[in-house]
């Protein structure tokens, strides 16, 4: 990584933190634990950088235990991502379906 | 084309996190909101692929796979949980992340190490601290994260045996904690001095690990979800160290996000039980020095209750962790439409920290089909409850003890609803032993205070029986 791309990212990485922030600010009791979940499905993002090193760390001839662990990461983020989302839904589907329904 | 051009849909990805995180917090909004995560999810795992070079055929199958495999387990997890045990599926899965975060990092260095080439300079310094602390971060989400879920089953079951979850945590390990945090530092600079040296990292997946271990367990099982929505927030950071050594804006984009909204949830949370976020974390509170009952109180009987409560005309149901555990809600909605039927008006008090996880009430509660206007928040209800007939407490101890409203001890501030205002209470509990935190009820031995001493379902489906044979 270049000083310049360094810079980038650290620019990016500051500004999320601060969007963050800003982005949650008066949440109902109801949606705490929903919130957590969805955001904690969105944290399996690392799944990108899994799919990117298992794809290297497999590529380069024989496979040694790099490979193993960049596809054990891929297995653990989509449980993550996928489940997150589907718990997130289902909880979601609890509270504001019979909302709907009244 | 371009391969810059792929980064054109990880920005339309971060927009779905930023929009979808957004969305999450307004209850009209929030389905919606998960809906753009999982689409920016799709999204970003989608361009992953499409710009990836596969050497051998084989490893699109690998992948393919790997995804597979891990999608299918988390949505069986996912749809087959009971809805009691949401908060520990929550805590599983984001050890899960911390662990995916912190195994990236890994896999790079031994990548490094097995091919022996190493940036240098300024390359070298990012990636080894990035790699140096996604796994600090990550591995710590990852044992705390199940210490904290065993703690919100309250034990674990190994060969038969029920094993409690301990919680220990004298003064001192606050030093101890430090030093090593001290030391993983050291371990983190040591490794870029010397990058081809794997006991180094190794050194620091372990340290990490028992790290994480020791920062849950001085902590009581009432503050778990504080703890739980602080380890999702570590989650994100660590995802966001892994965004520095792929050089990946995406990942740190959702993952710092996360980070900076998980720890805003974090104090939400704090506030709702008016705690310091601090006091969670570093004083031992609750579960660890549990009173000796001494007092004795004479248990009623569910035709008593159903006595009382014919004819009345108001009651407060106040749901706690006890009707999650007997999965009692439907008999609690039964019993509900019983007094309905009979003219009463009947409202759900719930307490922000009801469960073991905010909204835990909520969620069982429209499982049951309790209409949703029925739920009354905490200050709402307390207003109402001079007015209240009877109400009736289902396994909750700590969020209606009036000791909160003392200023000694544990609980001291923490904001309660005043069920001692209404004429009579009600209480379904198992026995007169204290609640997660330690400490003893008055409520219990009021005058007109009942207990029905039992299991919850039990119980609520023998008032049920006994308000039809009225």
């Amino acid at each position: 990584m270049e000083l310049l791309s360094l810079i980038g990212a650290i620019t990016i990485f500051i500004l999320a933190i601060f969007l963050g922030f800003e982005l949650i600010t008066k949440v109902p009791a109801t949606l705490h634990t929903p919130l957590m979940s969805g955001a904690n499905a969105i944290s399996g993002i690392t799944v990108v950088g899994a799919l990117i090193f298992s794809n290297t760390a497999f590529n380069n001839g024989n496979p040694g235990s790099a490979a193993w662990l960049a596809f054990f990461a891929l297995i653990l983020a989509t449980i993550n991502v996928v489940g997150g989302f589907a718990v997130t839904n289902r909880m979601l589907n609890m509270i504001a379906g019979k909302r709907r329904g009244k | 084309m371009d391969p810059a051009v792929w980064d054109i849909g990880y920005l339309i990805a971060s927009i779905l996190f930023i929009l979808g995180l957004k969305k999450l917090g307004h209850p009209r909004t929030a389905p919606t909101g998960n809906l753009y995560g999982a689409l920016g999810m799709l999204l970003a795992v989608v361009v992953t692929i499409a710009q990836m070079d596969f050497g051998v055929i084989d490893n699109f199958v690998l992948i393919a796979g790997g995804l597979l495999i891990g999608g299918l387990i988390g949505y069986v997890m996912a749809i087959r949980v009971q809805m009691t045990g949401m908060p520990e599926m929550v805590a599983l899965f984001n050890g899960f992340g911390g662990a995916a975060s912190a195994l990236v990092a890994a896999s790079e260095v031994f990548r490094r190490i097995e091919e022996n080439t190493f940036p240098t300079d300024l390359e070298l310094y990012v990636a080894w601290i990035a790699i140096g602390l996604s796994a600090l971060v990550g591995w710590m989400t990852l044992t705390g994260s199940l210490l904290a879920m065993m703690k919100l089953k309250g034990g674990i079951e190994l060969f038969g045996t029920w094993y409690r979850t301990p919680t220990w945590g004298p003064g001192w390990l606050n030093y101890v904690k430090g030093i090593f945090l001290v030391v993983i530092v050291a371990l983190i600079y040591m490794s870029i001095e010397e990058p081809g040296n794997q006991d180094y990292v190794i050194g620091i997946i372990i340290l990490s690990c028992i790290l994480g271990i020791l920062f849950v367990l001085p902590i009581g099982g009432a503050d778990m979800p504080v703890v739980v929505s602080l380890l999702n927030s570590l989650s994100g950071i660590a995802a966001a160290f892994t965004g520095f050594i792929i050089s990946n804006n995406v990942l740190i984009i959702a993952g710092s996000m996360v980070g900076a909204a998980g720890l805003i949830l974090t104090n939400i949370m704090c506030k709702a039980m008016n705690r310091q976020l601090i006091d969670v974390l570093f004083k031992s509170f609750g579960g660890s020095d549990k009173e000796q009952v001494t007092r004795t109180k004479v248990g009623s009987d569910p035709e008593e209750v159903a006595m009382i409560c014919d004819g009345i005309s108001k009651c407060v149901i106040v749901p706690g962790y006890g009707m999650a555990v007997s999965q009692c809600q439907h008999q609690v909605r039964e019993f509900a439409d019983l007094l309905e039927a009979n003219g009463c008006e009947v409202k759900y008090g719930i307490h922000p920290v009801a469960g073991r996880m905010p909204g835990h009430m909520n969620v069982l509660l429209a499982e049951a089909n309790v209409p949703y206007e029925k739920l009354i928040e905490m200050d709402d209800i307390n207003s109402e409850m001079g007015e209240c007939d009877v109400a009736i407490v289902v396994g909750a101890n700590d969020t209606v003890n009036p000791a909160a409203r003392s200023n000694e001890g544990p609980l001291a501030g923490m904001p309660i609803i005043n069920v001692d205002k209404a004429r009579v209470v009600v209480m379904v509990k198992r026995s007169l032993s204290v609640g997660y935190a330690g400490v003893d009820n008055d409520l219990f031995y009021e005058d007109n205070t009942m207990m029905l001493f039992g299991d919850g379902k039990k119980m609520m489906t023998e008032l049920v029986s006994s308000m039809k044979d009225l």
